[in-house]
């Protein structure tokens, strides 16, 4: 039930591009920021049903992909639901009685101005970072009485004689970003179903041109 | 790129007079009071302008009663009704902060305002 609207029976999200962000003016002609996502149009590749899944969603791709690049195993997905071939796919949660069947479009058009929505992307790879800016820790502290070098430092990662190890998941430096984010209750500020563009109020996560799933939340 | 554009287009002022640094404009700013709306005026010397497109904003600095005043503006926000162009101003460079530490004379030769 969380995701119906009354009367209309459709998808709950979306697939789309990031396309960068800019500032709008709002009625009252505050600045607001704005993250600007190329939303759309995704065809339905597959509905997956209690009976023969044993969970309700509807499965669905976004942007074009060129046919050579494409194995054969997908090639027989896409003929048999008879869409072009595309690029990304991923399933959203549907409900009883969705009435989409493989094939169907769906558009920005689903979403109204103030509507919230969750987005889920990748976020920007960082590279090999310490423990400061991965883990927000506060680093050694001085950088006089000969502690200049422990500035950025995590201290210490576990006791000597008891436990005699570094515990499992201790935090430390890595790799960091190019992960799945996904960034809750952002609002819908405007819909231009034309030119397939969904503006949501505040930051997404990714990069321009990253994609990203935007589920949109009960009403 | 090209679609940011297109919705950056839809906020853009098109009778944006042109101006520059050292330049006197007058601002018509609308200021709502309860559900009344009315204009307030802001003249004084342009100091700066920064941004691009929708985001594009400029400050103008005034001497009221004494006290040096700066506000910032966005060139496309709706709540400027009008921005009239006083009086041509020269200046070597494009961000004049120096006339914060001068006398208001010094201001005027300065800019051949």
């Amino acid at each position: 039930m969380r995701y119906r609207r009354k009367g209309v029976k459709t998808v709950s999200g979306i697939l789309g591009k990031k396309i960068g962000m800019t500032s709008l003016f709002d009625e009252n002609g505050e600045v607001i920021p704005c993250t600007v996502i190329e939303a759309g149009p995704c065809y339905v590749t597959q509905v997956r049903t209690k009976e023969k899944d044993g969970y309700e969603a509807v499965q669905i791709g976004f942007e074009e992909k060129k046919e050579r690049l494409i194995n054969k195993p997908l090639k027989g997905h896409f003929a048999k639901a008879a869409t072009k071939m595309l690029r990304l796919m991923r399933e959203f949660k549907g409900f009883n009685g969705t009435q989409l069947k493989a094939g169907d479009e769906i558009k920005v058009d689903m979403f109204i101005p103030g509507d919230i929505v969750d987005v889920s992307g990748k976020s920007k790879g960082r590279g090999f970072q310490g423990v400061v800016k991965r883990h927000h820790f506060g680093g050694v502290g001085m950088t006089t009485h000969g502690a200049s070098d422990r500035v950025r430092a995590p201290g210490s990662i576990g006791g000597s004689s008891y436990p005699s190890r570094v515990f499992k998941g201790t935090r430390m430096g890595g790799r960091m970003g190019f992960q799945r984010v996904t960034v809750k209750n952002l609002k819908v500020v405007k819909v231009i179903p034309e030119s397939n563009i969904l503006i949501i109020r505040g930051s997404v996560p990714g990069a321009i041109n990253g994609y990203l799933e935007i589920e949109k939340k009960h009403h | 790129m090209d679609k940011l554009k297109l919705v950056e287009a839809t906020q853009l002022k098109t009778d944006v007079p042109k101006f520059k640094s050292g330049d006197v404009v007058n601002v018509h700013v609308k200021v709502k009071e309860g559900d009344k709306e009315r204009i307030q005026e802001f003249q004084g010397i342009v100091m700066g302008q920064r941004g691009s497109g929708v985001n594009a904003t400029f400050t103008v600095r005034k001497i009221s009663d004494g006290v040096g005043v700066e506000r910032i503006f966005p060139v496309h926000s709706p709540r400027i009704a009008k921005i009239e162009k006083v009086k041509d101003g020269k200046t070597r460079r494009s961000k004049i902060y120096y006339v914060r530490n001068l006398a208001t004379k010094a201001v005027a030769q300065k800019t051949n305002a």
